[in-house]
């Protein structure tokens, strides 16, 4: 297995490392006494987590439910104990029409409301969208790319991508099968979702489930459950296998 | 109790439980979250004893709010952008009969050319209707300081306005601690209005003043705001004693105290600048930021301490006034006693344009460097500027600004990523 989860805490429980004293800004007691000031964050941000922070961004089309993966995004960072930061770029809203939403998870408190420009992490729910979005925008060679897709990188044109990032960092996910297959619906945040759990520390999977139960009910919330711990398993066995693949080439 | 969740939510939460008696709704974007779940806590129960009314646009919103008000009753609701400016002449009149109605405006653009992302337009254009203007630096405080706004409203009869930016704020997912109902009941008094349209002890309320006792009605608005300087300081200090966290007053400086520039805003882009103001003081440059949390009444003289007499000054504006420059530039400079010589202003965030963490370092590096105009746009796009003016210049019909301006961008229509 990639790594070991972070344990969750139970819905409506306050994450640990809130419980341990980090928490968020707007808690601080402050360190300016008068009343006259408002809320203010400490001078120096308490440090303490061994986990990087972790900028992502999710592209997608009106009606895939970008900005829900978004928000589920954060809401499994929560509960994960860390600081989570989510919010959508929003266009008119149009179905169909080019969409993105960002999340940042941090184990100190999150103040920045800049747009997500250079992505530790790029979640792609649409394949249709590498030719037409400026996608890769900012992702660095250490970035992280999962692709929403059944058919190999090379088949999407994304030769130039792969060879930018590091071995290994852009990984399909046959997002929208998974979806139809355990939701009945081609909605492939889920999955998407479960194969990031897999291939980054910044969510554990029983986060995700948690997250998932939560915001949807019964069979539905079965459904998202069951097409991110399948994302969650492809994914991890895909990375586990890696480098014996990349001996035998 | 501490929760990942939007901010419309959370505010739409505080409001419930502030336990308003009539929350008049009309939807307009970016505001529509909090009143939708407002209108789901009625109808499910959760908030008992309140009418939830859906009216025909924001004109009806206003007006309902203000014969609720003079009614007896906690009144509620929220707007934005043309919204409020349909709203308007309701939105002085509250000011004006002095009832304490709570309105959060999701701050946004107002058009043309039609917009629906964030900026502070909306906000200025009602500056002096006589509402008290708050603004939200974070989700967490716009939660706070509209559970202070129906106290501060309620014991100055006077209506408060809870601004936090539309989309930024209202659509964002964050760590929010949405206040239990024992803590608000404990800070927000049941609604003890100072006027009241009862039949039992009949009264009128509205009447037409002349020249004679005009300007004397319209002081005691004033004399109301300059008593809502103290009042306001001394919410936000029962509020942290009984919520156990400081949220809202006055100003909100952040290592100023030893600044050779001072940034001074308001709202969710302060939290971004005191990320960059941690990194240039990483480089060892004096720089801290002044947030107003409390725009109307403007706090001249917390803003004239914390900006002290030598810091050069960077007002930093999501507004500005056509054919003149900064906004706040104005309040600030008064605040300044007039010394314009060492004030800056940057107009940033039209329109929704992202204000980045770059940008702002770059209006930071100019200020060092003193290369900052008295007046400059954010990232403007001056070819695309200039190439409007010479067409212009070229022929007399030159067409739309907005058409031309997006066909030289090759954009078909407008919209992110």
């Amino acid at each position: 297995m990639p790594r070991s989860n972070a344990p969750t805490t139970e819905a409506g429980h306050q994450p640990d490392a809130l419980q341990a004293g980090h928490q968020p800004d707007a808690l601080q007691a402050g360190h300016q006494p008068d009343a006259r000031t408002s809320i203010t964050s400490p001078a120096t941000p308490v440090v303490s987590g061994h986990r990087r922070p972790v900028q992502v961004r999710l592209h997608g089309r009106g009606g895939q439910g970008v900005v829900t993966a978004a928000e589920l995004l954060a809401v499994a960072a929560f509960h994960g104990a860390r600081y989570a930061q989510a919010f959508p770029s929003f266009g008119s809203e149009r179905s169909g029409a080019p969409v993105a939403a960002f999340c940042r998870i941090s184990d100190t408190p999150i103040r920045t409301r800049a747009p997500v420009l250079n992505p530790d992490i790029l979640v792609v729910q649409d394949a249709t969208l590498v030719h037409q979005v400026d996608l890769f925008n900012g992702l660095g060679e250490t970035g992280l790319m999962l692709i929403n897709t059944s058919r190999s990188p090379d088949q999407l044109g994304l030769e130039s991508i792969v060879t930018r990032l590091k071995p290994g960092r852009v990984i399909t996910v046959a997002a929208t099968e998974l979806a139809l297959t355990h939701l009945g619906r081609p909605l492939p945040g889920a999955a998407l979702l479960g194969a990031l759990a897999a291939a980054s520390d910044a969510i554990g999977i029983d986060a995700l489930t948690t997250a998932l139960s939560e915001r949807f009910s019964g069979s539905v919330g079965a459904g998202n459950v069951a097409a991110a711990l399948a994302a969650y398993q492809n994914v991890s066995i895909e990375i586990e296998e890696a480098p014996a693949r990349a001996a035998r080439n | 109790v501490l929760q990942e969740i939007e901010g419309s939510k959370a505010v739409a939460e505080a409001v419930a439980a502030c336990r308003p008696q009539v929350v008049c709704a009309y939807p307009i974007t970016p505001q529509t979250h909090i009143v939708e779940a407002i209108g789901v806590l009625t109808k499910s129960g959760r908030l008992i004893g309140c009418q939830f009314m859906n009216v025909e646009s924001e004109f009806a919103a206003m007006s309902v709010a203000i014969g609720a008000s003079a009614g007896g009753a906690r009144a509620y609701t929220a707007t934005a952008s043309q919204g409020l400016l349909f709203m308007i002449e309701a939105v002085y009149n509250a000011a004006g009969l002095g009832l304490p109605i709570v309105m959060t405006l999701a701050n946004r653009a107002i058009g043309a050319p039609i917009n629906i992302w964030n900026d502070h337009s909306d906000a200025m254009a009602v500056r002096d209707a006589g509402w008290v203007q708050l603004f939200a630096q974070s989700n967490q405080e716009a939660v706070d300081l509209h559970v202070q706004a129906f106290r501060l409203a309620e014991a100055l009869s006077l209506p408060v306005m809870v601004c936090m930016d539309g989309y930024i704020l209202t659509h964002a997912i964050e760590p929010i601690d949405v206040p239990s109902q024992e803590q608000v009941d404990a800070f927000v008094p049941p609604f003890s209005p100072r006027q009241l349209l009862d039949p039992q002890e009949p009264v009128s309320i509205g009447a037409m003043v002349g020249p004679d006792a005009f300007t004397e009605v319209r002081y005691l608005g004033h004399a109301k705001q300059l008593q809502a300087l103290d009042k306001i300081p001394e919410t936000a200090a029962v509020f942290a004693e009984i919520f156990g966290r400081r949220s809202g007053g006055l100003v909100s400086p952040y290592r100023t105290d030893d600044a050779d520039i001072i940034v001074v805003a308001m709202g969710s882009i302060l939290g971004t600048i005191e990320d960059v103001v941690d990194r240039q003081r990483d480089l060892g440059r004096r720089v801290g930021v002044l947030g107003i949390t409390t725009f109307r009444p403007f706090p001249l003289q917390a803003v004239g301490q914390a900006l002290g007499s030598h810091a050069r000054i960077v007002v930093i504006e999501k507004a500005f006034s056509t054919g003149f420059g900064g906004i706040l530039t104005t309040d600030v400079a008064m605040a300044m006693a007039g010394d314009c010589s060492r004030l800056s202003t940057v107009v940033a965030g039209l329109g929704g344009r992202p204000v980045t963490e770059e940008s702002l370092a770059a209006v930071l590096d100019d200020a060092v460097h003193g290369r900052l105009e008295p007046l400059q746009f954010l990232d403007l796009n001056l070819p695309l500027v200039e190439g409007e003016l010479a067409r212009m210049l070229g022929t007399q019909r030159s067409g739309p600004h907005a058409e031309n301006i997006l066909r030289d961008l090759g954009t078909a229509a407008s919209g992110a990523l």
